[in-house]
């Protein structure tokens, strides 16, 4: 019983910060599972998958609703997460983790100093004079409706080919290591394709999920997802997730980016050291 | 913003409409999930036990639809988690018939590529 209450209640809390941040809420729900209640890290995975699933599908509703995220961005990169993602399985075991760990650890990091400055810039949406040929030719430059500015945000989206480049690498990663899930993709909407927060984090939530499909067939046939884990746990996210989705689009661009920051860091500086064998 | 460029904001009202239907059917998706995963789940604390040995839990789709046919806590907790990992499908399949009522012919290319690739994952998963 008092498992199923902390599975509920981490279950909310990481539902509620993954759809703010577009985040899987694997770090959350990862310690918390391992560490803290001593549950086979076997099962951890498996849970955590479905974690990745729950938050996106339940916080991806209100943002197809309210017009946030962008549909066409998402599937365009998602033909490069998912074709990562597969690679990603097929290599396993002859592509080098510490490579992965420290290339997307150093990413992440230089991500969340791109982040730090653009706060003290104080400019969240880009306005470019010349617009980009193959966002335009992809249709990718959108607008969506800020609540808590209270007014319709245009934005432009720019090197595209670098978004997917890095899309393409986080789906090897996400699907070799399993990790990183939403931390990459907001890192290449936001600092690579300098696609406003909302619309990234938002969009990230949506396409976090597809590539979690992708590999969770794999741990539901091999018995990684364990019900009395993931039922409980996917519950209480998809709650979590729904109120996260309303929360998120009253909050300031700039909060959610101060939020952002150190968990970026966390996870940047996390990676990194799990690739020179230090785990934290 | 949006008076000074009324091609972007016609591009715009034409997305919000295929987000619109997109995320009905994604919330019809979630709620059977949910649903199931709850019946099974409030099932287990009523009988105290998956229905399998050991509080153990069935891994293929054969297990699952046998016990589910004598309402075992574990198949149909299992049946809910299947349908969750659906639903990212879901969203892909409903965005390509959506692409293909805006008649937006690229991106009802783009979406099916997306659509095969996962279909490819997911077999790639089963065997």
């Amino acid at each position: 019983m008092t498992q199923v209450i902390i599975m509920l209640v981490v279950g909310l809390a990481a539902g509620i910060l993954g759809a703010i941040l577009g985040l899987g809420g694997g770090i959350i729900i990862t310690p918390v599972l391992t560490l803290a209640m001593g549950i086979d890290i076997k099962y951890a995975i498996g849970a955590s998958i479905i974690a990745v699933i729950a938050t996106s599908s339940g916080a991806t509703i209100a943002y197809l609703r309210d017009n946030v995220l962008n549909l066409r961005v998402a599937m365009f990169l998602e033909i490069f997460t998912t074709l990562g993602a597969i690679l990603g399985a097929v290599l396993n075991g002859i592509l080098s983790p510490v490579v992965l760990y420290v290339t997307f650890g150093v990413l992440l990091l230089y991500s969340g100093y791109n982040m730090i400055r653009k706060l003290r810039s104080g400019t969240e949406v880009l306005h470019r004079a010349t617009p980009d040929a193959l966002a335009e030719k992809l249709e990718l430059n959108s607008s969506y409706y800020d609540k808590a500015a209270g007014k319709t945000v245009d934005y432009q989206v720019e090197r595209v080919p670098a978004g997917a480049t890095v899309m393409f690498g986080a789906g090897i990663a996400s699907g070799l290591l399993g990790i990183g899930s939403g931390a990459f993709k907001v890192m290449a909407l936001d600092t690579f394709m300098k696609m406003p927060l909302k619309p990234s984090t938002s969009t990230s939530n949506l396409m976090m999920g597809v590539t979690a499909a992708a590999s969770a067939t794999v741990y539901f046939f091999n018995g990684s997802i364990q019900p009395l884990i993931a039922v409980p746990l996917a519950l209480g996210i998809l709650v979590g997730a729904t109120v996260g989705s309303r929360i998120m689009q009253r909050l300031p661009a700039r909060w959610i980016r101060i939020i952002f920051v150190p968990i970026i860091f966390y996870i940047g500086l996390q990676m990194l050291l799990k690739g020179f064998g230090v785990n934290i | 913003m949006s008076e000074n460029n009324p091609e972007l904001e016609k591009i715009s009202k034409e997305m919000a409409q295929v987000e619109i239907m997109i995320g009905q059917i994604l919330r019809i998706g979630v709620i059977v999930s949910a649903v199931i995963m709850l019946v099974g789940f409030i099932t287990y604390g009523v009988q105290g036990t998956t229905g399998f040995a050991h509080n153990g839990f069935p891994t293929t789709i054969t297990a699952i639809i046998t016990g589910l046919g004598t309402f075992k806590a574990g198949s149909v907790m299992m049946l809910g988690l299947f349908c969750l990992i659906l639903t990212p499908v879901l969203r892909v399949i409903v965005s390509i018939y959506a692409f293909y009522v805006e008649k937006d012919h690229l991106y009802v290319w783009i979406t099916t590529a997306v659509l095969v690739i996962l279909l490819i994952a997911l077999f790639i998963g089963h065997s």
